[in-house]
């Protein structure tokens, strides 16, 4: 099977890759481009431990095909923060202690950016709701909710 | 004892130094590493449930494109049946071999046969296929009293039921009794007397990062082990023993570890990866998918209970009988032992017995999970306790104070009780305010209660003095949850320095001394006192130095504020660290101080919960609606960590009793194999977890430390149970309480 050539552009990168026709948007970043912030819990979409933000659509990127990010806009972990300094959603985490082990963070973090963009201003429900695709099994989302809506109220206050 | 000491850093809340790497997707999770020239590993695995294996053709895939090597069991030493600890349980070396790659029988669907090295992981896993094995098909067996009976069929032709004098081959790999007086003495003074039986299915530990491993064998014979482990120790000796292998030549390097739960505490995949590399001479990465996991790593145990309890009508318990039946999987090993030692651990019962049963079963191999056998027997017993409560009309707490272990109580399990703090978790419990709070329509509330040993083990720590005056703090014990935050507190504690001028390592088995698994709730108390040990040991050296500078006896130098103070009477200015550290050259060499023990009096946990539930009628469907986990911690180092694990146990518990099981056809074959189906709770499921952190501490731990990871799973399952009956009025003894089983259970009522 020969490789497809793709242009996409990566956390603002212009990024060309080659990739297999039925490679995972999750395989290419993982291991075509090794950033491997993204991580895999289960390959099916179950988990959200792979999410990243699509043309600011938030997906699973192992649902999604690495030739599907032809001329797209992609954002993960790895381009949240600004330089070195922490987005307000990833010191509210640290913060909050929202994380045990840390192999769901990147996917909770990708994911709430996707919330609050949505919804600057979530109920502890509407929260919850909207990241019941992200699986973390040492918290019981206690502190992560509580992170979620921490960092909503002080992205609220910096935009005002 | 520490009691009642102000501490400037133990219990504050500082940001976890390995926090911001965890963020921003650069910590390094065991599918993290690659190495160049890398093969990618896969396994062949059983497609039935019980087989013999007739044979196994490998030279297909061999000649297949892009395949470096491929092995069998044959390529594995015939190792002989030893037991040796690993851990918090014992393991059978010949098992776990045999467990991971099937010698001439496979014992469940999923069971590993045989392992292909390519140079992609497409091409190896095209590979499996050209793979020939001939089975010959045996019945299964999967439910724990069917594997008991007299005609089952028998996994192991050469297991004998241990301490019975049969000739006969049995699924029971062991028995075990535990008596105390005289319990038809004891029944015959009971007013009151309750027997029920419970049933709990096979559960996962359902960590969401998988298994990997990348090894590389150089041609020296010297191994390189990158994995996900709970105890790099444990993957050294375990490696070096299934391969035959020097342990001194296995180098195992723990990645950051994306959950574990205890069942990252054995090996599946690092023995196959390193002779895959030996095989074809290059680095070989092996990540297991999901469905993988599922079917062949971790459960625990499936458990059929039995519990008879007696009790006079004035409150006070007078016998009990437990009978309690734990599901092993493919090999021994169940946690008979621990779960029969804890049934009983929590209340003064002047009779009882107890008999315990590992049975074999045509399942994936159990390992650890949090407290392991704790769970289902304190479901069983707890449940029993709520019923008894009722029946007399008291209040079940005040039940519970009215027997429960206190100092000086002997345990059931024989060791006599040091300062352990069961009866204020009851009465915090009591007086939080969720206690008394009014419910709704359809709504329950029922508590129950958890007990967990704690282990102590083997640990060491380091620390460097770097020239001004900050630390390097090396354990090799895997971080699972926050510990090296933890670490870092006790020796800013002790250092009485800036928690910022620590930086905790975890490190690999060749640059850090021995570490035990990061298992029995041990870490922060075991470790912790070799950090504290260590960091005493560097205190001492720099009061010594900086006595010796200024010709004064070292016991007339004080630590304070991170520097030596000299006596008045010297005239001298006092010597930070920083100062110690810059001028080390000429006092005696680089500053470093290093400790290693074997933890004794790891103090016992005890844990309430109270939950309230809100049931559908209409559809069974359970929701928790308010919750709170009250635990005893001795001394909580970095409180929020210890909520955390206050939180995450308990929401495990709930999956376990209201969602989660292993659903089998009659084959063998797990028909949910993935997170889908395999229903853990998510965020919309939950409510917030509340925590109170009750403190008394442990004598034995110089900062009061119990271990407090594994006792939040022990109370959730009667808590549930005993509020779903207190909402609907019925009583269910099997788990899960699934909506189709909650309903048939209304509409019999």
């Amino acid at each position: 099977m020969s490789k497809t050539h793709v242009t996409t552009t990566i956390n603002g990168d212009a990024v060309e890759y080659l990739c297999e026709p039925d490679q995972s948007m999750l395989e290419v970043l993982r291991d075509n481009l090794e950033l491997t912030g993204t991580k895999e819990g289960c390959a099916t979409g179950d988990c959200g431990a792979c999410s990243v933000s699509l043309d600011g659509r938030l997906v699973c990127s192992c649902l999604v095909l690495g030739v599907e990010a032809e001329g797209k806009q992609i954002e993960t972990i790895e381009g949240i923060a600004n330089g070195s300094e922490l987005h307000p959603i990833q010191q509210k985490f640290l913060e909050n202690a929202a994380l045990q082990c840390g192999i769901c963070t990147p996917g909770f973090i990708v994911a709430t950016k996707a919330l609050l963009a949505k919804n600057p201003d979530p109920t502890e429900e509407e929260a919850r709701y909207f990241l019941a695709g992200n699986l973390c099994r040492c918290t019981g989302y206690d502190k992560i909710i509580r992170a979620v809506l921490d960092a909503a109220a002080e992205m609220r206050g910096a935009a005002s | 004892m520490s009691e009642n000491k102000d501490y400037k850093w133990v219990g504050t809340r500082p940001i976890r130094p390995d926090g911001a790497d965890k963020v921003t997707g650069k910590a390094a999770f065991g599918a993290d590493k690659n190495l160049p020239g890398m093969l990618h590993g896969k396994i062949l695995r059983s497609p039935f449930g019980h087989a013999n294996i007739k044979s196994i053709d490998t030279s297909a895939a061999k000649s297949a494109p892009g395949v470096l090597a491929v092995m069998t069991s044959k390529d594995l030493p015939d190792l002989p049946s030893e037991m040796a600890e690993a851990g918090e349980s014992a393991v059978d070396f010949r098992d776990l071999s045999q467990n991971i790659l099937a010698a001439d029988k496979v014992l469940y669907h999923g069971h590993a046969v045989a392992a292909v090295a390519a140079t992609s992981a497409k091409l190896a896993q095209e590979a499996l296929k050209l793979i020939k094995v001939e089975y010959e098909e045996l019945p299964v067996v999967l439910e724990i009293e069917d594997a008991m009976a007299d005609d089952a069929p028998i996994l192991h032709e050469n297991q004998f039921t241990s301490g019975d004098s049969t000739d006969k081959p049995s699924n029971v790999a062991a028995k075990m009794k535990l008596p105390r007086g005289d319990i038809e003495k004891g029944f015959a003074e009971a007013d009151v007397i309750i027997e029920r039986e419970f049933t709990t299915p096979t559960v996962h530990q359902g960590y969401i990062e998988p298994h990997a491993v990348t090894a590389s064998m150089s041609a020296s014979g010297h191994a390189d082990v990158w994995c996900c482990t709970q105890g790099a120790f444990v993957v050294r000796a375990m490696t070096a023993k299934i391969l035959g292998m020097d342990v001194g030549k296995v180098k195992v390097t723990p990645s950051e570890i994306g959950g574990g739960f205890g069942a990252k505490t054995t090996v599946y995949l690092e023995p196959v990866a390193v002779k895959l590399s030996e095989m074809s001479g290059r680095p070989v990465k092996m990540v297991m998918d999901r469905e993988e996991i599922l079917r062949a790593t971790g459960p625990t145990s499936a458990s059929v209970i039995k519990i008879k309890l007696g009790a006079t009508n004035d409150g006070k318990l007078v016998a009990a009988e437990g009978t309690l039946k734990y599901g092993a999987g493919a090999y021994k090993g169940s946690p008979m032992g621990p779960g029969c030692m804890c049934v009983f651990a929590s209340y003064e019962i002047p009779n009882f017995l107890v008999r315990g049963f590992d049975v074999v079963l045509n399942k994936p191999k159990v390992a650890a999970y949090r407290a392991p056998g704790a769970p289902m027997a304190a479901f069983a017993m707890e449940s029993v306790m709520n019923e008894m409560a009722a029946k007399l009309d008291l209040d079940p707490i005040d039940f519970r104070l009215e027997n429960a272990v206190k100092e000086g109580s002997v345990a059931a399990y024989g060791p006599k009780f040091p300062a352990i703090g069961f009866v204020e978790t009851l009465k915090a419990a009591k007086e939080h305010p969720h206690y008394s709070a009014p419910l709704g329509k359809n709504q329950g509330r029922g508590i129950g209660t958890g007990f967990w040993f704690n282990v102590g083990m083997q640990s060491s720590a380091t620390l460097n003095v770097n020239e001004n005056g900050s630390v390097t703090l090396i354990t090799g014990s895997a971080d699972i949850g926050g510990s090296r935050a933890s670490m870092a507190l006790f020796a800013a504690e002790e250092l009485s320095i800036s928690y910022d001028l620590i930086t905790p390592l975890v490190s690999n088995t060749e640059e850090t001394s021995y570490c035990d698994v990061t298992g029995g709730s041990r870490t922060t108390f075991a470790t912790g006192m070799a950090v504290v040990k260590a960091a005493k040991n560097l205190v001492a050296n720099m009061k010594k130095r900086a006595a010796n500078t200024w010709g004064v006896e070292v016991d007339e130098v004080l630590w304070q504020d991170g520097q030596a103070v000299p006596p008045f009477s010297s005239g001298k200015n006092p010597m930070s660290m920083a100062e110690i550290a810059a001028s080390a050259a000429k006092t005696g060499g680089p500053l470093t101080a290093s400790a290693s023990l074997t933890a004794q009096g790891a103090g016992a946990g005890f844990g309430v919960h109270i939950c309230d539930i809100e049931v559908d009628p209409e559809t069974g469907k359970t929701d928790v609606i308010r919750y709170t986990a009250i635990q005893d911690a001795g001394k909580a180092i970095h409180p929020s960590y210890v909520e955390g694990q206050y939180q995450g146990g308990a929401v495990q518990g709930i999956g376990w009793a209201l969602n989660e099981e292993y659903v089998y056809n009659d084959k063998g074959v797990l028909q949910n194999f993935g997170f889908l189906d395999y229903r853990m709770p998510v965020a919309n499921d939950l409510p917030m977890i509340d925590t109170v952190i009750v403190e008394v501490p442990n004598p034995a731990h110089p900062y009061g430390v119990r271990g407090v990871g594994e006792t939040p799973i022990v109370p959730p399952l009667a808590a549930v149970a005993e509020a779903v009956n207190n909402a609907v009025g019925v009583r269910i003894c099997d788990l899960p309480i699934s909506p189709p089983r909650l309903l048939a259970a209304i509409d019999a009522k």
